[in-house]
């Protein structure tokens, strides 16, 4: 049906352009006027006043369509003597009387879903049917507008560019909307958990066992349920988990990224240099479920097994395990980030230093690092953001139960582990299970926020003070 | 210390730090090499399955069909007991467990695959053909030497009798190996031997089209804005730091937005290649505005200047000069974030692709899995075949990204001009 719409709508407006064209060419002819644009202009000018609007119109239309008459469905169903007892319930009953309207459903019918069925169908088609009448009017009404326009010998580039300058800009708001939209989604779930969980029992808790909440309504908690839920959701055991699994990979990341960054940028022949930083950089290419597998099934048996010869026992989901193959992950952004950051130390420095006599290695240590310390640092950080945000490897090869420890060789687990374990598979939608998914997001996308803040500034700044 | 002994230590030192930034970058090459390495040896024997040589007689009572049936009558035989007569005749069972124990050396398919034989030729009733047969996984890794047979019985999934039928087959060369037709057509399935990434590439290619479709012109459009109309103010630097940190937000995070706004408030289908799309289209916006802009920055004013000098618009120095020249990059950008898009797991699986599809998706909403879920999912399964499967599975995904990888440095190297 929309489709069918969204069809007619660009054949229509696009034959436009033809006719607009043509007549202002006329027009040009027998008026014996000077057009203020090319005639093409004017058919540009038509197609788009005549398509945007109605396009507008019918995704706004189909964004709300459902949630309308969904409302009205329910009204109607309560009105014939339903009883919901909540939402859930409500939803249900829309679902059966949508499977009936479809013939899908197969169950029980009673006279009011019987009733609702019909009231259903009946909606659905004024809908439609308004909605078709809406957009005609609409296309032939912006379409009327358009034309006297034309016929005024109106300023048709200006006027196109104009629109396309503000569809520009709405492309541009895309990446506010993003935000937002993540922002909301985030802070809606988690003020409904912190409404039931106290923010501070769920910073400072230092016990995470998030299933112990499972199938309970956060609206009609009991005091006594909740003392017994209080300590279910703390936040310590994950930050320490995501923390120390990061702080094992920047172990492995930041020695071998920076060495590798340093060589390339100071050392390396242009040969070498070509070939090794793209093979470097087939790391990050590389997806991080692939990471995953391999941590999951090749290195942590291999470390279980080598802890055994030497008499340890070793969990084969094993925080070392994830944090090396994670480190290994990280090595490009470390390398070519610095590998830049030292490139643009200006070549002035170097040759001071060399001019008193210090090698090439004293050089760097002294006077190239400190110089470029700032975009290093910067370059550090945006790699440890990317290593408590990423899932894949920890989901695999990391522990999914909640233990504080600093023993690399037991198995921790981290944010994002958790937010996966909690949302894989059905939820409920009102149970502090699923929400404290969206506070661990939300505290997430906080911490990356912050990183990456500080360490796009540091970079900034460093850039601005050689440039 | 004399001068010469500490001309000679600090030589040494310059070696050493030296030394050491070639060792890293030798670190980081060797970890390449070992990943490929083990996952190539690991999945290779996917392609290949190991099939049965098994004498079928289609006989005419027990399939209750008349020379010539219909096809439709074909389909609707019962070609169950047939399969039952042939595969027990292929070794001397002497009770029932012992037959079971035979049957389950063959897939589950094997009815089916009877069928079909009798499909593609209907004049077999009351012959006898000799069919390949795909053997069951544990068979089929056993005979690809990856499942250890010298464990006691107990501890493993095949039987001492299971052994010597497979040693008599073996003898008497009817065990063989084919093509793994089933791996790349069909969907996916609880028995290894039977699943496939046909569904799975389906859902990917629907997924990474609808994402092309929506971020692409987005993010020209955008990235077109800021750099040629957007004038210096606090909306723009806004906007600016927003898509830079959009660009670094966890992917996971995206998962939480799709789940909340578009399944939660929007209510599309769950599962499906269309919610996926979107959801990559969201989160690879960012990450192609950002060389977007890279390439029309590059473009030297000169192109602007001279195009307004002949009396060109604003827009049409910008579409007609500025744009074309920063093409190329701007592709090899959008085929760098969709080669990213490709291989993104997280979010997906929050978006609930992770349930269990066997059937092909014929349309983007249909429920769908994508190969790198493909690949989460297989590698939390227990059964040893699924090992090769997921290396298989990673394979090929790595194939397509090294496509995208090398098609986006092409364009850059081939079409990309150089100012200066």
């Amino acid at each position: 049906m929309n489709l069918v719409l969204i069809f007619l709508i660009i054949i229509f407006s696009s034959s436009l352009f033809f006719y607009g064209r043509s007549k202002t060419k006329s027009l040009a002819i027998s008026g014996n006027i000077k057009l203020n644009a090319l005639p093409k202009f004017y058919g540009y000018y038509l197609v788009l006043w005549c398509s945007i609007p109605a396009l507008v119109f019918l995704l706004i239309w189909s964004l709300f369509e459902p949630v309308i008459i969904k409302s009205i469905i329910i009204d109607t169903a309560a009105k014939q003597g339903a009883i919901f007892n909540d939402k859930n319930e409500a939803n249900l009953v829309y679902e059966k009387i949508k499977a009936i309207h479809l013939g899908t459903y197969v169950g029980e019918l009673d006279s009011i879903l019987k009733e609702s069925a019909l009231a259903y169908a009946k909606f659905i088609n004024i809908f439609a049917n308004s909605k078709v009448v809406l957009i005609f009017g609409i296309i032939i009404a912006s379409t009327l507008y358009s034309l006297k326009k034309i016929k005024n010998n109106n300023k048709a580039r200006d006027d196109v560019e104009v629109i396309l300058k503000g569809l520009l800009f709405v492309s541009s708001l895309i990446a506010i909307l993003t935000t937002l939209g993540i922002i909301l989604s985030l802070l809606f779930e988690s003020i409904k958990f912190f409404s039931v969980i106290n923010i501070f029992d769920y910073l400072f808790g230092t016990n995470w066992s998030p299933q112990r909440a499972f199938v309970r309504d956060a609206s009609s908690i009991t005091l006594a349920e909740y003392q017994d839920l209080k300590d279910a959701f703390g936040f310590v055991p994950l930050i320490a988990g995501t923390g120390f699994i990061a702080f094992l990979a920047m172990l492995v990341a930041v020695p071998v990224g920076l060495f590798s960054g340093i060589y390339m940028a100071e050392y390396a022949s242009l040969r070498v240099r070509r070939f090794s930083k793209p093979v470097i950089e087939i790391l990050a290419g590389i997806p991080t479920v692939v990471y995953g597998f391999f941590a999951a099934l090749t290195v942590g048996p291999f470390f279980r097994q080598v802890g055994e010869n030497f008499g340890l026992t070793v969990s084969s989901e094993s925080a070392l395990a994830a944090g090396l193959i994670m480190g290994i992950m990280i090595i490009p952004y470390v390398s070519s980030l610095s590998d830049d950051v030292i490139n643009s130390v200006p070549q002035s420095l170097r040759d001071g230093s060399y001019a008193v006599g210090a090698t090439k290695s004293e050089t760097i240590k002294k006077v190239v690092i400190p110089a470029a310390l700032p975009g290093i640092i910067g370059s550090i950080l945006l790699a440890v953001s990317r290593a408590i945000g990423e899932t894949m490897i920890v989901v695999m090869a990391a522990g999914l139960a909640a233990n504080l420890t600093i023993n690399p060789l037991e198995s921790t687990t981290t944010i994002t582990t958790q937010i996966v374990m909690i949302l894989v598979g059905d939820q409920e939608f009102d149970s502090p299970k699923t929400q404290s998914a969206f506070a661990l997001g939300l505290t997430l996308f906080i911490a990356t926020l912050i990183l990456n803040f500080i360490a796009q500034r540091a970079v900034k700044k460093y850039r601005e003070k050689y440039d | 210390m004399t001068k010469e002994e500490r001309l000679k230590k600090r030589h040494s030192a310059e070696k050493r730090f030296r030394f050491y930034g070639l060792a890293s970058i030798f670190v980081a090459l060797l970890f390449v090499l070992i990943l490929v390495q083990n996952i190539f040896s690991k999945g290779s024997s996917a392609f290949i399955k190991t099939v049965i040589k098994t004498e079928v007689f289609y006989n005419q009572e027990l399939l209750e069909l008349k020379n010539g049936a219909s096809e439709k009558d074909i389909i609707n035989a019962d070609f169950y007991e047939v399969m039952i007569e042939s595969l027990i005749k292929s070794f001397p069972a002497k009770n029932i467990d012992e037959e079971n124990e035979l049957i389950r050396l063959f897939s589950a398919d094997a009815e089916y695959e009877i069928k079909k034989a009798f499909l593609n030729n209907n004049n077999l009733i009351g012959e006898k053909i000799i069919l390949d047969l795909t053997a069951s996984d544990d068979i089929d890794q056993l005979h690809k030497g990856n499942y250890p047979r010298d464990l006691p019985e107990d501890r493993r999934r095949i039987s001492n009798f299971q052994l010597a039928i497979y040693d008599n087959f073996v003898e008497n060369g009817k065990i063989g190996k084919n093509f793994n037709n089933y791996y790349f057509t069909k969907g996916d399935s609880r028995d290894p031997e039977l699943a496939g990434i046909g569904g799975a590439i389906v859902g990917s290619i629907y997924s990474i089209l609808i994402c092309l479709l929506l971020a692409f012109p987005v993010a020209v459009l955008a990235s077109i804005y800021l750099e040629e109309f957007a004038p210096k103010n606090k909306i723009t630097d806004f906007i600016e730091i927003n898509i830079n940190n959009l660009a670094a937000v966890p992917s996971i995070v995206y998962g939480l937005l799709a789940l909340q706004i578009l399944l939660a408030t929007i209510q599309l289908p769950r599962s499906t290649p269309l919610v996926a799309g979107i959801t990559l289209a969201l989160m690879t916006l960012p990450r192609i505005i950002i060389p977007c802009r890279a390439s029309l920055k590059a473009v030297p004013p000169s192109i602007r200047e001279g195009a307004l000098a002949v009396g060109a618009s604003k827009f049409q120095s910008v579409f007609h000069h500025v744009v074309p020249l920063a093409m190329p990059g701007t592709l090899s950008g959008t085929i760098i974030g969709l080669a990213q898009a490709l291989g993104e797991t997280a979010p997906l699986i929050l978006i609930g692709m992770v349930a269990f599809v066997v059937d092909i998706p014929s349309s983007p909403i249909d429920p769908s899995s994508s190969l790198p879920v493909q690949v989460y999912l297989w590698s939390e399964s227990a059964e040893r075949g699924f090992v090769e499967k997921t290396s298989a599975t990673i394979m090929i995904l790595l194939t397509f990204l090294m496509i995208m990888n090398f098609l986006a440095v092409y364009l850059r190297q081939k079409f990309e001009k150089r100012w200066n």
